[in-house]
């Protein structure tokens, strides 16, 4: 297929395989963050680990939308479909993640809960049109690249005097995460995992450009590769940081350049700026509360916040007993570290929320991966 | 035929179901008199009774259900009618059995407009004939409004294996060859593209079709075929899996010979999908000896069904019954189970 094959070429890919190999330095270990979900599943999908030498190791980041959501947010969002009646719009991902109690958003919606799965904001705005008599609420979740079709839902319903449409925000922000990770004890304090360097998101920072990168690189001296979702550009990437290690340098490169700026995308942070604002604090799960990690509805579009149309308790509910998400999303622990693991947490059952999405770790290596340690035990 | 005399004829221009059509009366009798039994036309089902008898051959017989709720009913390259048919005669077919009668039960919605009724029964009517498979006996029920979706479908088929043939999905052996009919996922991609939130523009149409022509072939070119299963939901993927785990073996596959047209690739990207888990309804896996690999090629690939068929990798030992594949990029991964649903009412 064309403008996708060219990225996926098994020749090139072995060519930047040598590369990587004559590159990486055998007398040291590379251990290389993606951030992002998307690259966790495409390093999967199409076996990118295969290709690297045995020194260059991926740690999986916290970047899926759907793992790094706490359970208490999706309690939330099942008592507003359930106390207050309200058809809930979802992302499809959302619907199976777990929530307290053995719930889920599918479980609910079995129960009679008005849930709806839908692929993008104009879905939910017209299910909103549709029945004017009933209030509709879109959960709104996921990293910077999902927020700017959230705001415009706002503009649009705002612009269509629709009073039966509102969002429950969960957007959070990629550089406060990384922030947090960098500056967590694990990492700071040597010997406990290391993170040499970061492929960077590619959707995200389409949006956010680059700029917002050199902080890290600067502050905490790590390089950082934007790197695309193709396997091939996930490769390169990875080439980059190693050679950035090697020469001892720590900066902001940028692979992905078909798509991503230094200054990103005005018009889209135009728009989120005027409808969003940051919260002071913010649940992550593995991070915990995360300071300025996440965004709210403004006061003046205060009629679309479902938070405060719709009231529930937010009440801090826990993960499951034994469940290592939190780790997992850190990078500290391997899915294959946790003892649910493949035992009682499977894509058909998770426990936890990295089973669910298939950009979650977990699922990752349990759908494309577990041959390898069934190999190596 | 006894031609009752109904006070009007139905009617199937602006008509719609109602209860009565369920009911048992002379609404009912119309019903089935003028648009089942009409376009369905065979001389059992002619007959009129609640069952229909036959001789039957000596020999292993096989039985199969199948019931249809796809939404949405007409779709490009086919519609509920002729998907229940096709659905049916495959899964007879799929023990190397030449497929005998079918049985269909309707269950309509109150409200259905009986236009679509009719188009959905005649195009059942032409797959069966195409097939030559005669529906022979049916039922029909009628729910309340909002308790269906206009309309689902359950058909029963049976068949008669010929002697010698011993076709089951636990025969897979280490060194065996998988083969597939032909290009996979072109039949959730068309259901996709006419999905009421999904719509999108596509050329691809399913690729619905009765297959039991090209397991006669088979069959009398290689009898002794090990395994053959069509992968409807779930995909090619899960429906390997299956195999491997009623065989106790695992399978490597090579992702450069899996056959998937580039509109049906592109849509899947569009999705974020993997056409591996989409849904065909015209193609079948077949699993064979090394040494029959070859001749049940040719001869898939000199049947108009089986034109673009391709080994695709073989079957090997392993106790966790994994599927591993040779991804095109050159890595290696699991090629694991569907996991919940990629798309719902795909059949």
């Amino acid at each position: 297929m064309k403008y996708v094959d060219e990225f996926r070429a098994k020749s090139t890919a072995q060519k930047l395989s040598r590369a990587i190999t004559a590159e990486a330095d055998p007398e040291r270990r590379y251990h290389l963050m993606e951030f992002c979900g998307g690259h966790t599943h495409a390093i999967f999908r199409y076996g990118v680990q295969d290709l690297l030498p045995e020194n260059v190791r991926l740690v999986h980041g916290p970047g899926c939308p759907v793992c790094v959501l706490p359970i208490a947010r999706i309690d939330m969002a099942i008592a507003m479909a359930e106390q207050h009646g309200v058809t809930l719009c979802s992302y499809g991902d959302m619907l199976r993640v777990p929530a307290s109690q053995r719930k889920s958003l599918l479980k609910a919606k079995a129960q009679g809960a008005d849930i709806r799965m839908v692929y993008s904001t104009q879905d939910a705005l017209n299910i909103a049109k549709e029945q004017p008599d009933k209030q509709v609420v879109f959960f709104g979740i996921g990293f910077e690249t999902t927020t700017p079709p959230t705001a415009v839902a706002i503009k649009q319903a705002q612009a269509l005097g629709l009073k039966n449409f509102s969002v429950f925000c969960n957007h959070v922000l990629t550089p406060a995460a990384i922030q947090n990770i960098l500056e967590s004890p694990e990492v700071r304090e040597l010997g406990t995992v290391s993170l040499d360097g970061f492929l960077g998101p590619s959707h995200v920072s389409s949006i956010i450009g680059s700029q917002p990168y050199e902080f890290f690189a600067e502050e905490f001296q790590r390089p950082v590769v934007i790197a695309g979702f193709e396997p091939l550009d996930v490769m390169q990437s990875i080439l980059m940081l190693v050679r950035q290690l090697n020469e001892g340098r720590h900066d902001v490169e940028n692979e992905y350049t078909r798509v991503v700026s230094p200054e990103g995308n005005l018009k889209a942070k135009r728009l989120v700026a005027e409808i969003f604002e940051l919260r002071r604090s913010f649940e992550w799960r593995g991070l915990g509360l995360v300071p300025y990690s996440a965004l709210r509805i403004k006061k003046p579009f205060a009629e679309f916040d479902a938070e405060l149309r719709f009231p529930v308790e937010e009440v801090r509910a826990a993960d499951v007993k034994g469940c290592e998400c939190p780790a997992i999303l850190r990078g500290v622990k391997r899915p294959t570290d946790c003892k649910l693991f493949g035992t009682v947490c499977t894509p058909e059952n998770p426990m936890g929320s990295c089973m669910v999405s298939s950009e979650g770790a977990c699922a990752a290596y349990w759908t494309y991966g577990r041959f390898r340690e069934q190999a190596a035990s | 035929m006894n031609k009752k005399r109904y006070t009007s004829r139905l009617d199937l221009k602006n008509g719609t179901v109602d209860m009565t059509h369920g009911a048992g009366g002379r609404a009912m009798a119309q019903l089935i008199d003028e648009l089942f039994v009409g376009s369905l036309d065979n001389e059992l089902l002619r007959q009129g009774n609640d069952q229909a008898a036959f001789d039957v051959p000596r020999g292993r017989m096989v039985m199969s259900v199948d019931g249809h709720v796809i939404s949405p009913l007409f779709f490009p390259g086919g519609d509920i009618g002729s998907l229940s048919v096709h659905g049916t005669v495959n899964d007879v077919a799929m023990s190397g059995a030449r497929p005998l009668y079918l049985s269909a039960g309707f269950i309509l919605e109150e409200g259905f407009p009986l236009a679509d009724l009719k188009r959905i029964v005649e195009s059942m009517a032409a797959a069966a004939n195409l097939a030559g498979v005669p529906v022979v006996t049916g039922d029909t029920k009628v729910v309340e409004k909002g308790k269906g979706d206009g309309v689902f479908i359950t058909t029963t088929g049976i068949g008669m294996v010929p002697e010698g043939i011993n076709i089951s999905g636990d025969r897979a052996r280490p060194g065996d060859r998988i083969l597939v009919s032909g290009s996979m996922g072109d039949h959730g991609v068309a259901i996709m593209s006419k999905r009421e939130n999904l719509t999108f523009e596509t050329t691809i149409e399913s690729d619905s079709q009765s297959l039991h022509d090209l397991v006669a072939a088979m069959v009398e070119a290689v009898p002794d075929i090990h395994c053959l299963r069509d992968p409807t939901r779930g995909g090619l993927a899960s429906t390997l899996n299956e195999m491997a785990q009623q065989s106790g073996v695992g399978m490597q596959l090579r992702e450069e010979e899996i056959p998937v047209k580039p509109e049906v690739h592109a849509a899947c990207e569009l999705l974020g999908l993997d056409p591996l888990y989409v849904a065909n309804e015209g193609k079948l896996i077949a699993i064979c000896a090394a040494a029959d690999a070859d001749r049940l090629l040719a001869v898939m690939r000199a049947h108009p069904k089986g034109a673009e068929a391709a080994i695709i990798g073989e079957v090997i030992e392993d106790e966790h019954n994994f599927i591993q594949m040779e991804t095109s990029f050159g890595g290696s991964r699991i090629v694991d189970w569907l996991a919940g649903e990629q798309l719902p009412r795909i059949c």
